[in-house]
């Protein structure tokens, strides 16, 4: 079986509580879940500014800026993709059937900001 | 080495050589920073290169005189000193290294300054301001900004905004083009139409937000119009597609009124008793003459239909000697292109004009009555305008009347009251 683990915040205190962690923390959990065999794929994702929302309704792709804020609709599914600019992203997404009848909310993944990403692997494997 | 075509300094007094570097500003320095936005691949960098550029050249162009190609040497300047700055923070950042060698293997080996590159990187700029992924008053801070080179002061004060505002919502469009990756690029030939449509709603938002001076300091305001009136020209100068040449034209024909619209006091005249003799022949003229231009494609669109009904009211002598039927078919050609109720309403005011007001009022009822534009102060104003005309006048004051409720804008305002106090007489 998948699962599918979502990771909510808010994002103006995600990094600045006592409690929050530090990027280093998340990528060796990240590789500890990794070594296990059980990892599929886990991105950290940019600030909600740089999200964008497609729709397409009666073949007409509408892109907006901003997240996807409808309450009474569920996250259904997501793509990963590896796209080269914004413009090709949008185009996957207004391809998502999906996206006729809900709408599909582009975020750009966010590289974690680690400072020698092999030593802090060995440690967490250790 | 560049040709000097102008004497150095001794030979030159120094005011005629600011006098030509501030000529040389205002024309080539969007054009610039448009080139350096697609060599640096980042517009804070290219901006400092662009300042950085323009500083040079007023120490150097006294002593070595100006060169043959400004645009090239300003370019060029831009983007050395780019990778000067870029050398220096490497020191601090080791990942700014690569950077700064790929664009010195870059410019050596590739030309950037032959017309063609220079106004696709215009387009480019242009297309990227106006990023559907940018909230659309973003998008126009940025057009204004970046391709129309306004300050930010200039912009915030034409949209009575705070200035730090505004300063941060063009901090915030850079920030998700950076982050969210926005290319710098000319869309495809299918994206075209879409993205296309998004320039030129920015271009006309802005025309409309200098046009109707409905609030704020007037003056202000008509810059904001002779802007979106430039926008619209290199637009039709870089991409001449059939719906560029109609918003021009609609642009043009509405700007010909200007004086005629208001009185000295900032009243609303309305068309039919506008004093034609006012009107502006010349921007008539071209207005006119783009439309055709934009019909005979048979790819045109609202713009270009609503620039022709312009023009149809803009050839007419008088309000009554108007080729009303003219202008009703084209309302019907426009309402099935862009079904919208604000449209279907001003059609319904054109059949009144051939038709007589009851007809009209029939078809403003019949709106309101599908839910449509019943807080839209216009429809009420046109039904108390309709009723007034049919000598119904107890339903004219009850119609004058909730138009009042509604309205916001000082100008507008005056304008319902007097048609009120007219009524009462």
């Amino acid at each position: 079986m998948k699962y599918l683990c979502l990771v909510y915040s808010d994002e103006s205190t995600l990094h600045t509580l006592p409690d929050s962690p530090e990027d280093s923390e998340c990528l060796a959990y990240a590789e500890k879940v990794q070594a296990s065999g059980r990892m599929i794929a886990a991105e950290a994702l940019q600030s909600v500014h740089t999200a964008t929302t497609v729709r397409v309704r009666n073949g007409e792709t509408s892109i907006t800026d901003g997240p996807f804020a409808e309450t009474k609709e569920q996250l259904a599914g997501f793509y990963l993709v590896d796209a080269e600019d914004l413009n090709e992203a949008l185009r996957i997404a207004e391809g998502i059937p999906a996206a006729r009848v809900g709408s599909v909310e582009v975020r750009p993944v966010r590289e974690l900001q680690v400072e020698s990403p092999s030593v802090q692997a060995q440690e967490s494997h250790a | 080495m560049h040709e000097c075509r102008w004497p150095p300094m001794n030979e030159m007094n120094s005011l005629e050589l600011h006098a030509r570097v501030d000529a040389i500003y205002r024309n080539e320095s969007r054009r610039v920073l448009a080139t350096l936005i697609r060599l640096l691949g980042d517009f804070e960098l290219a901006e400092e290169a662009l300042h950085d550029a323009f500083a040079a050249a007023v120490t150097q162009w006294p002593r070595e005189g100006i060169p043959d190609n400004p645009r090239a040497w300003l370019v060029s300047a831009g983007r050395f000193k780019a990778i000067d700055s870029l050398r220096r923070q490497t020191r601090f950042d080791a990942s700014v290294t690569e950077l700064a060698r790929q664009l010195e293997i870059e410019s050596t080996t590739v030309s950037d300054w032959d017309e063609e590159s220079v106004a696709d990187d215009h387009l480019r700029l242009i297309f990227t301001c106006c990023h559907p992924a940018l909230p659309p008053d973003a998008q126009v801070a940025l057009t204004l900004r970046e391709v129309c080179g306004l300050t930010t002061e200039e912009i915030a004060r034409a949209f009575l905004t705070r200035a730090s505002t505004l300063a941060q919502r063009i901090v915030r469009a850079k920030a998700k083009i950076r982050d969210a990756r926005i290319p710098y690029q000319l869309p495809s030939t299918e994206e075209l139409p879409e993205r296309l449509d998004a320039v030129l709603r920015v271009i006309y938002l802005v025309f409309n937000e200098g046009y109707s001076a409905s609030f704020g300091d007037s003056v202000t305001r008509a810059d904001l119009s002779s802007e979106s009136i430039r926008l619209g020209r290199l637009m039709n100068e870089l991409l001449p597609e059939p719906e560029a040449i109609g918003l021009l034209a609609l642009m043009l024909l509405h700007e010909s009124r200007r004086t005629a619209r208001t009185t000295p006091e900032g009243d609303i005249i309305l068309l039919d008793e506008q004093d034609r003799t006012q009107w502006r022949q010349e921007l008539i003229e071209e207005g006119s003459s783009l439309v055709e231009r934009a019909l005979r494609s048979r790819r045109f669109g609202p713009y270009t239909l609503q620039a022709a009904i312009a023009a149809v009211h803009a050839e007419a002598p008088s309000a009554e000697a108007t080729d009303w039927e003219q202008i009703v078919g084209l309302y019907d050609v426009l309402l099935r292109v862009e079904p919208s109720p604000v449209i279907a309403l001003n059609r319904a005011v054109a059949i009144a004009m051939r038709d007589g007001p009851q007809a009209g009022l029939e078809l403003i009822e019949a709106i309101l009555s599908r839910g449509e534009l019943r807080d839209y102060h216009p429809t009420h104003a046109a039904r108390g305008e309709l009723y007034r005309r049919l000598g119904r006048f107890a339903e004219a004051s009850d119609a004058f009347q909730q138009a009042l409720e509604l309205v916001q804008q000082g100008p507008e305002r005056r304008f319902i009251e007097q048609r009120l106090a007219k009524l009462c007489l």
